[in-house]
């Protein structure tokens, strides 16, 4: 017998009688309906209410936001990130159409690549697939146009985040994503909510322990891709 | 580790001894407290979602061996594989011969209390596998040769300064001659180092909060960004977990994490909620090749039906130990084991034993503060009182308090003699007592070491209401 | 005219052999609510040492004498948060397996009350006739404020007390360290937890320090003596009856 059988063996004596238990049939019934248990008012609401409140949450805990009409206001939001902070005019850019159709022709002085990140890289710019406004959430998530190392690397991360994509509720954000994906899950979703930080010495709250230092969010009230 | 829990008081007395380990408590007793306080007062639904998140776990373990089927079913339909162990022996094998299979010298490592629970960085050592701690605080206690002391904040027993000498003593070889002053300093310091450890390692060990069955997902909570730099970079990401960990699907898992950073740290939300499902896809420019997960039993499924059952609802918050007096007093590394405070108190017997474990159990006043703050309401004090009366059943309780437990018993069974002692009692310890208290207790230095025994007034209230002729009935 | 609601004393062990005063001011206050006052001989302790030992059998046996002297009495009330919660929510669980007992102890737990919650919560009582210049500070006894909810009560009926000026004690719901036979069990421990509270109650400036417990006051007052402090140490009811005229603990 594998560890295995001799565990699921204890498990079936142990519970074959427990209260609670139900059949598989109602468990999986209980999967499928899907029914969040409990959302609280402060996730409730839309439109123009939760773009608010997620910006508010997302800045309570040091993340940054700017909110722009169009794409094509993103470079320039962008580059005023960069300049604020004095950093390096290069960044990596996700491998998605919605990104790499971004026209930097008004900001000629940034250096963009796009793939994932490398060690080097010191600023990204991502997409995020949607934002949570009961704590200023963002959900990322893996994919060939949206590698992962694009969120951890970088010292700055500036994400692009459609203004429609904010939902109130960590549920509300995981239906879209079942929604986009069905049965074909993506390897890593990443619930983001500010930049890295550790209070692990004395408990002094320190910002930028291992992933970004500074996490910018560059809100598109009208991200319809731009013509020519 | 090697457990110490055995020398439970000897441990304690240590630490009251150590002037920066009281100086490092007294910040966990005050930040921790009051940042839990907050988060639950600006979310009116708290706890709501209290009540809630211990349906859903009760739920889950009742159908336990369903959700777990259907986590490994939806793991490998993702790619991955899952390994069940029933012995932490088994589990550092399993890992070892992963990590073997693709002949790796350097692991880094997230932060995992099961990995503790195991011992498997000494283990991954013994055998040319060089296992690299990246959350800070398991960093630093790493380079200090010592086990964690709290389950959330493994170095919260330490300062500021010892860290410093910490990193200039370990440092150097990587050109780090100044001792650092500053925590961002320290920090930034060890971010430095510990990048290239992520980008050279062959595989990443990261632990997991919780196990989703309907998506096959792996989930780790963090602060600081190691634990996904540690999965991500890698050929292999190695989840070490164990069966009490699956929930049954997203809305489950959302609402304890809405319990589970403000019970910890005050947090709304942690900064990395990371859902890991298999190895990365065809076409992905990044995510490790293979997806393995560890998945330990280790004398869980025993708790199952027993009075011990609600153990395992336990979601590795710390709120227990962060509002724990004993706690405060005596830190995380009084208890001797991996799970330090009342969790530790209720489950270190379940994997060390009762004779090892048997003064933690017995470590608390019954105050009744974790069982208040335990985001699954978790009855610490009520397990506690189990493990006592399995100690005094099977006599694991030494002989003189059981005695003398039994004796007292005995005349408090029987009114009539137990009234003639209190009388004497009540003279005798009057007569002891100058300017109305006793300084030295015969046979209760217990108590008299450290504070005065106030002298009792001398007559019992029994007496002095039959000297009234009070009413009886 | 109605009759008046029969109280039967559960003493507790500590109050009859240490501080009897206490036992005659829970009676007093009662009487004044409107109650009468009865003492059955036959009570010792309500078993909690041992049950907290994890000596179940004693317990039971204790817990059955218990049930056996004043499951006749209309109303059961302590003046202690610890020897209630003991009665009310621990009867029952001790009994769980035995249906004709956890009967007799349901209905016993229904009906007891720790003093001064009785007071405020049955009798109506809203003030109290006492006097006692003095600026005291309140220590939540765990048992009372976690098991039986026991916050406002005495907050309220002191504000009522003359010439009383009540400050908050900070971390005022934190244990004492007193834990029963914790401290003398880990008794390091158990010194350096009452050595923090004795801290915070020096810190508040108070000249009298109240709880609702003996067990926590005798462990307070000796910390507090200990250290030399000039802080007056008291059970709640002592100063709600207004019978202040006996040395406070561990005084001469």
């Amino acid at each position: 017998m594998t560890a295995r059988d001799r565990l699921f063996a204890n498990l079936g004596r142990a519970l074959a009688m427990a209260p609670g238990r139900v059949s598989p049939a109602e468990a999986a019934a209980r999967l499928d309906r899907r029914t969040p248990n409990l959302i609280p008012d402060r996730a409730q609401g839309s439109g123009e209410e939760l773009v608010e409140r997620f910006v508010q949450w997302a800045e309570r805990v040091q993340a940054t936001t700017a909110r722009v009409a169009t794409l094509a206001d993103v470079p320039a939001a962008a580059a005023d990130f960069l300049n604020r902070h004095n950093l390096p005019q290069r960044l990596r850019l996700a491998p998605h159409p919605l990104i790499e159709g971004l026209d930097w022709s008004s900001r000629p002085l940034i250096e963009v690549a796009s793939g994932r990140a490398e060690a080097h890289d010191l600023s990204s710019l991502a997409l995020a697939f949607a934002g949570i406004a009961e704590t200023g959430t963002l959900m990322l998530h893996s994919g060939p146009q949206t590698p992962t190392t694009l969120n951890f690397l970088p010292d700055n991360h500036i994400v692009l985040l459609p203004a429609r994509a904010i939902a109130g509720s960590y549920e509300a954000a995981w239906a879209r994503l079942r929604a986009a994906f069905g049965d074909d899950w993506p390897r890593t979703v990443n619930l983001v909510t500010g930049p890295s930080r550790t209070a692990d010495i004395e408990q002094e709250l320190i910002l930028g322990a291992h992933g970004p230092r500074r996490l910018h969010i560059i809100i598109v009230d009208d991200d319809a891709r731009q013509e020519g | 580790m090697q457990s110490t829990a055995f020398d439970f008081e000897n441990n304690a007395h240590k630490a009251l001894d150590d002037a920066e380990l009281r100086q490092a408590m007294a910040r966990v007793a005050t930040n921790f407290t009051g940042g839990r306080a907050a988060a639950a007062a600006r979310l009116p639904e708290f706890e709501a979602l209290r009540d809630r998140a211990v349906e859903i776990k009760n739920h889950t373990i009742a159908n336990l061996d369903h959700y777990l089927a259907l986590f490994e079913r939806n793991v490998e339909k993702r790619g991955g594989k899952v390994h069940w162990c029933a012995t932490p022996r088994e589990a550092r094998e399993t890992i070892l011969s992963l990590c073997r299979q693709v002949g790796a010298r350097t692991v880094t490592k997230g932060k995992s209390m099961i990995a503790e629970e195991i011992a498997l960085n000494p283990f991954l050592a013994e055998n040319g596998v060089e296992p690299i701690e990246t959350d800070l605080g398991e960093y630093i206690i790493q380079l200090a040769d010592e086990p964690p002391s709290h389950i959330i904040g493994p170095a919260v027993h330490k300062t500021k300064r010892q860290v410093a000498d910490l990193f200039h003593e370990h440092h150097r070889k990587y050109g780090k001659e100044k001792i650092l002053t500053e925590g961002g300093d320290m920090v930034a310091e060890a971010r430095e180092i510990l990048r290239q450890k992520f980008l050279d390692a062959d595989v990443g060990i990261t632990g997991a909060n919780f196990l989703v069955a309907e998506t096959g997902s792996t989930i780790i909570v963090t602060n600081e960004g190691n634990g996904d730099l540690t999965q991500t970079l890698p050929q292999m990401h190695i989840v070490i977990s164990a069966i009490d960990k699956v929930v049954p699907n997203l809305e489950d898992v959302s609402t304890i994490l809405r319990v589970l950073a403000r019970s910890a740290t005050g947090q709304e939300m942690s900064v990395y909620t990371t859902f890991s499902t298999g190895p990365r896809r065809d076409g992905d420019l990044d995510g490790p090749g293979q997806f393995h997960v560890v998945l330990l039993d280790n004398g869980r499924s025993g708790l199952l039906g027993t009075e011990k059952q609600d153990l395992l609802r336990c979601i590795r918050c710390g709120a227990c130990m962060n509002h724990c007096p004993v706690y405060h007093a005596v830190g995380g590394h009084a208890y001797g084991w991996v799970y330090p405070g009342p969790i530790g108190a209720a489950i270190d017997p379940v994997f060390l034993g009762l004779e090892e474990a048997r003064h933690l159990p017995q470590a608390s006043t019954f105050c009744g503060k974790c069982e208040q703050v335990c985001p699954m309401r978790i009855p610490l004090p009520k397990i506690m009182r189990h493990w006592r009366e399995e100690s005094f059943e099977r006599r694991v309780t030494p002989v003189v308090p059981r005695t003398l437990m039994e004796a007292w018993a005995f005349v408090a069974r029987h009114p009539r003699l137990y009234g003639l002692g209190a009388r004497l009692a009540a003279r005798i310890l009057k007569a002891l007592g100058r300017d109305g208290k006793i300084v030295s207790l015969p046979l209760g230095s217990g108590w008299t070491d450290g504070r005065d025994f106030p002298a009792p007034e001398g007559r019992t209230f029994q007496e002095m209401w039959s000297a009234r002729r009070g009413a009886r009935s | 005219m109605t009759q008046k609601p029969r109280v039967a004393l559960f003493v507790t062990c500590l109050v009859d052999l240490h501080r009897p005063s206490v036992g005659f001011a829970a009676v007093k206050l009662i009487e004044e609510a409107g109650a009468e006052v009865f003492v059955p001989a036959a009570q010792t302790c309500c078993g909690q040492p041992a049950y907290n030992s994890g000596d179940r059998k004693d317990a039971i046996a204790i817990a059955r004498q218990v049930i056996a002297t004043f499951e006749d009495a209309p109303y059961v009330v302590a003046p202690s948060g610890s020897c209630a919660g003991m009665i009310r929510h621990h009867y029952p669980a001790l009994f769980a397996g035995d249906p004709a007992w956890k009967a007799r102890a349901d209905r016993l737990a229904a009906k007891t009350y720790e003093l001064v919650s009785f007071l405020t919560d049955v009798m109506g009582v809203e003030r109290v006739a006492a006097a006692l210049p003095a600026r005291a500070t309140y220590h939540d006894s765990c048992s009372g404020l976690r098991e039986l909810g026991i916050k406002e009560q005495p907050r309220k009926l002191l504000a009522t007390v003359d010439g009383l000026d009540l400050v908050e004690l900070p971390g005022a719901e934190t244990c004492c360290g007193f834990g029963g036979t914790f401290c003398v069990k880990y008794p390091e421990v158990s010194v350096e937890m009452v050595q923090r509270k004795a801290d915070d109650v020096a810190a508040t400036g108070a000249d009298l320090l109240l709880a609702g417990d003996l067990g926590c006051l005798l462990n307070m007052a000796g910390k507090l003596s200990r250290d030399g402090r000039a802080i007056a140490v008291r059970h709640v009811a002592e100063v709600l009856a207004g019978v202040t005229d006996t040395p406070a603990m561990g005084k001469d």
